[in-house]
């Protein structure tokens, strides 16, 4: 190969500083306008579509020298693809990572918002593959963009009466839509509904990045965030008859896993951090 | 005991060893050297290229090279690198009519201006697979070289008015897919640079669809014509051209038959195609997608996919589309759960009311 072209060329966060810019613009008029999807110039990064480029980039234009990086996926550090994208940061930023909720200032995430509450001076990056919640009721993005703008979140109510009618209960348990500031109807990402009213009135702001989509939008701090729901059939999250196996949490969304070939189960804490901290905290007690 | 799935920044060192050496094989085989690639799989570099918007046959190579002749792969390397280059400026619009051609055919006219050049084409190879060396035979020179001035034959057309005439100052100013994000409707500017990125199978399988009915299409390939171009740019600090080197494209002009409507005259049609390097395939599928997708402004009823911009447009491109279909791949443990115990209610209430139902009968 020739010289021509430096493998080490790439610039702090792999994005030039005027993409940056472009991204920062992009967040500043997402947090002006809550729910709304900011159309942006995403960029071609070096991994692929539908893993994360969206979150990638939000995480990337924020990232200073002095950040501390986590990255979960399904609620743990150590799943293929957070480990990769921590790994990315770790060449291309150079900063410092951390597995601990608490110590971390800026948070990327995939499928789960961690059950430690979150602060002011946190950061929560979620990664989007549809920012659009009227997507499966309306494929064609000219007409689900004047929805929006008149606010016509009709056909999403009465996709969710058709679920009672059918159902007896309303048959989302993922990406479970919400009204923003009560004025724009918004994907919270594929998190599970449990963590839905944790989106409601946070102290940390949300920013969750389409890149594949090319949308971003935002959840401000202490923004109303309400779950759809009707009078008589209130939004419940999920519960479980079982507590964590590791530490015994019955407060966090639980993960079931397949032990042995005839089919026995167990429910563990999918927030790794939260299931570790506890069950050291145990460990602590019981030793004094 | 259950013992939770730790060790993924292991898992990944080691899977990227094996990748390594498989993509090397017996290293008692010589590694491909990167103009091996450039000369012998010149048409491969010329696809990822093109899908990978950047002429660099040399990267091209590299990157198929890389990913171990996967195009699509190579492609998307080629798009990530692209990202962290810094424009310079624009060039001047390509003038293809004064392109030195090395190929150019007609199926609407016997004999045209400049004569047919069938140039380097495997359109009359017998396929049959050649065993043994590949034959090294001498190319022989022709009687008198090829005529200096080749009119392009739309506008053969275009002197008589039978065509449609498109007044190319008419175009807005091109916006630049990979910095602004596509938005619907889109202009037909627009709709051909994401056509002149999209994923070859994909629109070969469109344009096919047009062929079969699904749209309405009566195409004649007017002209393909292949061979180099100059590139012009006119740096801001000097305030006049210079040329800054030539590249290789391919282009095809389709005419489509039209009955006249929304206020235009019947008339013959055009559908546009072009791609960097040798991309014959493609530029035609392109060309044939183009006038499909120009059905509102002519008013013709749409009700084809191929007629659907949203439809195409939002799909055609192969990064995007390999990556969303392969990121099923990744573990979606959480939503699963959640279904899981979604559908557990619903069987349970389920069984419930049937039981109801069998002791009420």
């Amino acid at each position: 190969m020739s010289s021509t072209y430096n493998s080490n060329a790439y610039n702090f966060g792999f994005l030039d500083e005027n993409t940056k810019r472009m991204l920062r613009r992009a967040l500043l008029k997402a947090v002006a306008i809550p729910g709304y999807q900011v159309p942006f110039g995403s960029r071609e990064m070096p991994l692929p579509y539908g893993w994360g480029t969206g979150g990638i980039q939000v995480t990337a234009a924020l990232l200073g020298p002095n950040d501390v990086l986590k990255v979960i996926d399904q609620g743990a550090d150590d799943t293929t693809n957070a480990v990769n994208i921590r790994r990315f940061f770790g060449r291309v930023a150079g900063v410092a990572t951390t597995e601990r909720t608490a110590d971390a200032s800026v948070i990327q995430t995939r499928h789960r918002i961690p059950e430690t509450p979150l602060r002011e001076d946190q950061l929560l990056v979620f990664q989007v593959p549809e920012p659009e919640p009227l997507r499966t009721l309306e494929p064609r993005e000219a007409e689900t963009r004047t929805m929006h703008a008149l606010a016509d979140y009709g056909l999403m109510h009465v996709k969710l009466y058709e679920d009672i009618a059918q159902y007896g209960h309303i048959a989302t348990s993922y990406d479970y839509p919400v009204m923003v500031d009560g004025r724009f109807l918004t994907s919270p990402s594929p998190i599970p509904k449990f963590d839905n009213p944790k989106l409601d009135r946070s102290p940390a702001l949300m920013l969750f990045g389409a890149g594949r989509e090319k949308r971003l939008y935002a959840i401000p701090p202490y923004t109303r965030v309400e779950s759809l729901a009707f009078d008589d059939h209130p939004f419940e999250i999920q519960r479980w008859e079982h507590r964590c196996a590791i530490c015994n949490a019955g407060d966090s969304y639980l993960d079931e896993v397949v032990v042995d070939d005839r089919g026995t189960r167990m429910f563990v804490c999918s927030d790794t951090d939260y299931c570790s901290q506890r069950s050291d905290n145990a460990a602590t007690e019981e030793a004094a | 005991m259950y013992v939770a799935v730790k060790g993924g920044e292991r898992a990944i060192a080691r899977s990227l060893e094996l990748l390594a050496e498989a993509r090397r094989g017996d290293t008692a085989v010589p590694e491909l050297e990167l103009v091996q690639i450039r000369q012998q799989l010149r048409l491969g570099v010329a696809r990822v290229m093109q899908e990978g918007s950047l002429y660099d046959e040399e990267l091209a190579a590299l990157a198929i090279r890389q990913a171990a002749g996967d195009l699509q792969e190579a492609i998307f390397l080629l798009r990530a690198y692209r990202t962290t280059l810094p424009r310079f400026g624009y060039t001047e619009p390509l003038t293809t009519q004064a392109m030195r051609v090395r190929r150019r055919v007609s199926g609407t006219f016997k004999d045209i201006p400049g004569g047919q050049v069938l140039g380097p084409t495997y359109d009359y190879t017998q396929r049959l697979l050649e065993f043994g060396p590949s034959i090294q035979n001498e190319t022989v020179e022709a009687d008198e070289p090829l005529a200096a001035s080749m009119p392009r034959v739309l506008d053969l057309l275009d002197a008589e008015a039978l065509i449609e005439r498109i007044d190319p100052g008419s175009d807005p100013e091109p916006t630049d897919l990979t910095r602004d994000p596509l938005m619907f409707p889109a202009d037909r500017a627009t709709r051909l640079q994401n056509l002149a990125r999209g994923d070859e199978g994909f629109l070969l399988g469109m344009a096919y669809s047009t062929q079969r009915g699904y749209a309405e299409s009566h195409p004649f390939a007017g002209e393909i014509r292949m061979g180099e171009v100059d590139v012009l740019i006119c740096p801001e600090e000097l305030g006049f051209t210079i040329e800054i080197g030539e590249i290789t494209l391919t282009e095809c002009q389709m005419i489509n038959q039209f009955h006249g409507g929304n206020g235009v005259p019947p008339q013959f049609t055009r559908g546009y195609g072009l791609t960097m390097g040798e991309g014959e395939r493609k530029a035609m599928a392109m060309a044939l997608v183009d006038r499909s997708l120009r059905c509102d402004e002519l008013g013709e009823a749409a009700y084809a996919p191929a007629q659907n911009q949203e439809f195409v447009l939002s799909h055609s491109d192969n990064v995007e589309a390999s990556g969303f279909v392969q990121h099923l791949k990744l573990p979606h443990y959480v939503d699963f759960q959640a279904e899981l115990s979604l559908l557990r209610t619903l069987s349970a209430q389920q069984r419930k009311a049937s039981a109801g139902q069998e002791a009420l009968s």
